[in-house]
């Protein structure tokens, strides 16, 4: 059965459409707001700017995390900055413009108006955040100041030194506890959604498991909001932190949410290279440190192993300045990532096995002084000297790509509901608003939009259109749902095999980085195809997991997560493999042009690959959702 | 190289703990202090003996779950570094490592290295926040404010929340963690309205969750990975006399523990 997919775009011009819409939808008077309960999944930028707000609107709001507090969702790891469209610097910025970056950034396979909505909001985001005492970078005059970022040509990156990711969600944490201590937000940590419920086709509660008691709860609410982040940890080794899984969102693709462009993953160009088997993750250096460093490889493969001092400027090749010069060391990450690939492929990598590429910062040094780049980047250097045991202001840092974000994620309308009525999805667990390749500082402008602007108008439209029966937990679905959640929990506790849960996420981690990473091909994959589905089979009958299921259980939390990830790695696949052209970081080697460069194919691809879970066994079902560009003409993207 | 870890093992909260012995072979210097406990664990797994479980999340330094008593130091032997960002080439081939739980009565143990910091979050909703419901801002640039205030602020707002500060000291106080938040907020003009009433709102609560009082040693700056200075407990102390001594009226915000 097919899908009926309807976008819900409000009609009219595209700069009029978010406030004709704003003003079209019902709204739940304050009185009647408070008889309504809301569940938010997730406490980073776009759960946690959710919960707060819509307590402030008077909502009753459940939240839940995994972590042992709000704070530490892994929002707080965003390091460079977000994106407005305030144009202080002068420099020729407007919300047109932000909306034009971000769609030719995303190469042209997202959805028009709800871009525009987000460059809108932008600027209010700014405006909340320094209310709330964010303390963002500021000039002498006491004005906010701004940096560059990768894909575009203005400054419009607000940023708190390095850390504005971390101070971001703290000021929606803040937010948060204050709700929480008012009583507008019940909060529930270390818990974990292993099940979405629903009653009558409707998203009405989620099943969850204390992780410190074990206990599996029933929870019931009139919608819900998945804020869960990404499923960059499909391939083991990411930036992501090590908690970050697929489990909440491919629940709901179970219950019937249709699962957009999984295939859709973003390789970060700049990250310290694995050092050896025993890595456990990987760790991003900010994009912003390409403001002022170089990226090169010697020009000769003979010269890789020596110390890069030794080898003389006319031997270096600055490959990004070189192939996109209007860029240069700003192009945008699918690009700067695969031009990095190309070069190691080229055997011309630096470091351990050859994977890695030169950011040096010699140049800025001289022209800023040392003190200038320490001030923008100190915290970086010592991240780097710390884990390399290498002095990046002496020595050029060595870099390598690797997965960082999933711009892929749970189909979205422009309400951001997803095709389970009542079931909202914001943040990166959404797919709506990146395309094929999301641009630096843009992960926190939308997790923080979908949160404080967006969510709380649209829901109440929901909420206030549909008439909804009082559910409690003791409602027939809840109780099957509860007992599929335990019985899975028992199975995983009863298997004892020879295996460790994480030699299975490894192994799988290997498949798909392979075959469904920076470059992909159809007989890579064919072959995971193959691959993914053995290893599940092995995994169900020869994992181990210890303990029992009472009290804290870290062995058995990662095998819940794995295990759907071994699930999910084939959909990705499926979805690489069916989109035979490439765009932004979905590289197909057969699509190419003859310098090397992503051939898209609008005819038969400019939609959104709308995934439905058929069921157990059985093929997903491909629904499309075609992008119409009304106010972009579709173009080669090029950034030469 | 080879190592010696003594661990900490206790399987719940309220239940007796004790320490265990493990060998650890093989080590290798590149690796972080949670991938070393990463390999033990693997070895424990197969083994059939239950992994060894320890907070861990973002192993960037940024999330503030980690935090281990390593060798009697929370977060280990270096400066200005959580444990996860702590790597191996910090010790040598035949160590013996002692690693146990953050100990403080306002952190009980939930299991082995993990502790219940949920006290931290408490004394966050007493006051550690500004009052900007969404939608309420002005425009960003209306409010200018000097590099130095916003460094200073930022400074003390680079506060993770793992607790290194409350382990390290003698009386297992909170004041680090809590002077940080009411200096980042209080620095700010945005920060003023609520100033007097934060203060003694924070304050109140935690000495209500049993945190121990403050009496400048010193060891929490010393053990702060992200370099929180002890001026802000000179400042939490300004504003908690100031509002002392103006009666602001603040038990209806601490609740109670």
């Amino acid at each position: 059965m097919a899908l009926k997919l309807d976008a819900k775009i409000p009609s009219g011009p595209l700069a009029e459409k978010w406030d004709k819409h704003r003003f079209e939808m019902k709204l739940v008077n304050p009185a009647n707001k408070r008889k309504y309960s809301i569940i938010v999944v997730g406490s980073g930028l776009a759960g946690a700017s959710a919960a707060a707000t819509l307590s402030e609107l008077g909502y009753n709001v459940s939240c839940f995390c995994y972590q042992d507090s709000p704070r530490r969702a892994h929002s707080i790891a965003a390091q460079g900055g977000i994106n407005a469209a305030k144009n202080y610097r002068n420099d020729g910025d407007s919300v047109q413009r932000l909306f034009y970056d971000t769609i030719k950034g995303g190469d042209f396979r997202a959805r028009e108006a709800n871009v525009y909505r987000l460059a809108q909001v932008s600027v209010n985001i700014i405006d909340q955040c320094v209310a709330q005492g964010v303390p963002f970078a500021r000039e002498y005059g006491g004005l906010l100041a701004n940096r560059s970022f990768g894909g575009a040509q203005v400054s419009r990156t607000f940023y708190a030194r390095g850390q504005t990711g971390q101070q971001l969600l703290i000021g929606a944490y803040q937010a948060l506890e204050k709700e929480i201590a008012r009583g507008g937000v019940r909060m529930y940590e270390r818990h974990e959604m292993l099940e979405l419920v629903l009653v009558d086709g409707k998203a009405r509660g989620i099943i969850v498991r204390d992780m410190v008691t074990g206990e599996i709860e029933s929870h019931a609410a009139d919608a819900v909001i998945l804020a869960t982040g990404g499923y960059g940890n499909v391939f083991y080794l990411s930036t992501n932190a090590k908690g970050c899984n697929v489990t909440a969102a491919y629940r709901a693709y179970k219950k019937g949410a249709a699962f957009g462009n999984p295939c859709f993953t973003q390789i970060h160009p700049t990250c310290i290279p694995v050092a050896g088997d025993h890595q456990s993750k990987l760790t991003l250096m900010s994009e912003s440190l390409r403001n002022d460093g170089r990226v090169w490889v010697p020009k000769k493969a003979e010269d890789c192993g020596k110390e890069p001092s030794q080898i003389a400027e006319a031997d270096r090749d600055y490959y990004l300045e070189r192939k996109y010069p209007s860029f240069g060391n700003l192009s945008p990450r699918d690009i700067a990532s695969r031009a990095a690939k190309e070069a190691c492929d080229d055997g011309r990598g630096v470091g351990p096995g050859g994977r890695g590429v030169y950011l040096d910062f010699a140049d800025a040094i001289k022209r800023l002084g040392r003190q200038a780049i320490e001030e923008r980047y100190g915290n970086l250097f010592e991240m780097y000297q710390r884990i390399t045991d290498e002095d990046p202001y002496t020595r050029p840092m060595r870099i390598y790509p690797a997965v960082h974000y999933t711009m892929g994620g749970l189909w979205v309308d422009y309400n951001l509901m997803s095709t389970i009525p009542g079931l909202h999805v914001l943040g990166e667990a959404n797919f709506s608003d990146h395309g094929a390749n999301r641009l630096g500082a843009s992960a926190l402008m939308q997790g923080l939009a979908d949160g404080y602007f967006v969510i709380p108008y649209t829901i109440g439209d929901y909420l206030a259109s549909n008439k909804l029966e009082k559910v409690t937990v003791d409602h027939p679905e809840f109780t099957a749902a509860k007992e599929a959640v335990e019985q899975r929990t028992r199975r995983f506790l009863s298997i004892n095999g020879t295996r460790t849960v994480d030699s299975f996420h490894r192994e799988l981690g290997k498949i798909m980085w392979e075959k469904c990473g920076m470059a992909r091909d159809e007989a890579g994959l064919k072959q995971a195809l193959v691959e993914i589905p053995r290893l599940r089979e092995e995994f169900w009958r020869n994992v181990r997991v210890l303990g029992t299921g009472e009290g804290l259980n870290q062995s058995l939390e990662k095998a819940g997560r794995v295990a759907d990830f071994l699930e999910f790695g084939e959909l990705m696949c499926l979805d690489a493999l069916h989109r035979e052209e490439s765009c932004g970081g979905h590289f197909r080697s057969e699509h190419q042009t003859e310098d090397g460069e992503a051939k898209r194919n609008d005819e038969r691809f400019a939609y959104v690959a709308a995934w439905e879970y058929a069921g157990e066994g059985k093929a997903p079902i491909l629904n499309k959702e075609p992008l119409a560009f009304e106010n972009v003409h579709l173009s080669t993207r090029s950034y030469k | 190289m080879n190592l010696t870890l003594h661990v900490w093992r206790q399987p719940a909260p309220g239940q007796p703990g004790r320490i265990v012995d493990y060998p650890a072979p093989d080590i290798s210097p590149d690796m972080s202090f949670l991938e070393m406990l990463d390999v033990v664990n693997e070895r424990l797994i197969e083994r059939g003996e239950e992994p060894i479980a320890f907070d861990h999340d973002c192993r960037e330094g940024i999330c503030g779950s980690c935090g281990l008593m390593i060798n009697g130091a929370a977060h280990g032997p270096m400066k200005l570094t959580t444990a996860c960002q702590l790597h191996m080439r910090s010790f040598k081939d035949g160590d013996e490592i002692w690693i146990e739980p953050w100990r403080a009565k306002a952190f009980p143990v939930v299991k082995d290295l993990i502790v219940d910091r949920s006290a931290f979050d408490r004394i966050i909703q007493a006051g550690g926040y500004i009052s900007a419901p969404t939608g309420t801002a002005q425009d960003a640039n209306a409010l200018p404010i000097g590099k130095p205030e916003a460094d200073w602020a930022m400074d003390n707002a680079a506060c993770i929340g793992c607790g290194a500060c409350v382990a390290a000291c003698p009386n297992a106080s909170a004041s680090l963690f809590t002077a940080a938040k009411i200096t980042h907020l209080g620095a700010l003009p945005q920060g003023q309205p609520e100033r007097m009433r934060r203060a003694l709102a924070m304050v109140d609560r935690m000495d209500l969750e049993g945190f121990g009082g403050c009496t400048l040693f010193g060891e929490c700056q010393e053990a702060c990975p992200k370099g929180i200075s002890i001026d802000a407990i000179m400042q939490m102390n300004r504003d908690y006399v100031l509002a002392s001594a103006t009666k602001v009226e603040a038990k209806e915000w601490s609740g109670s523990a």
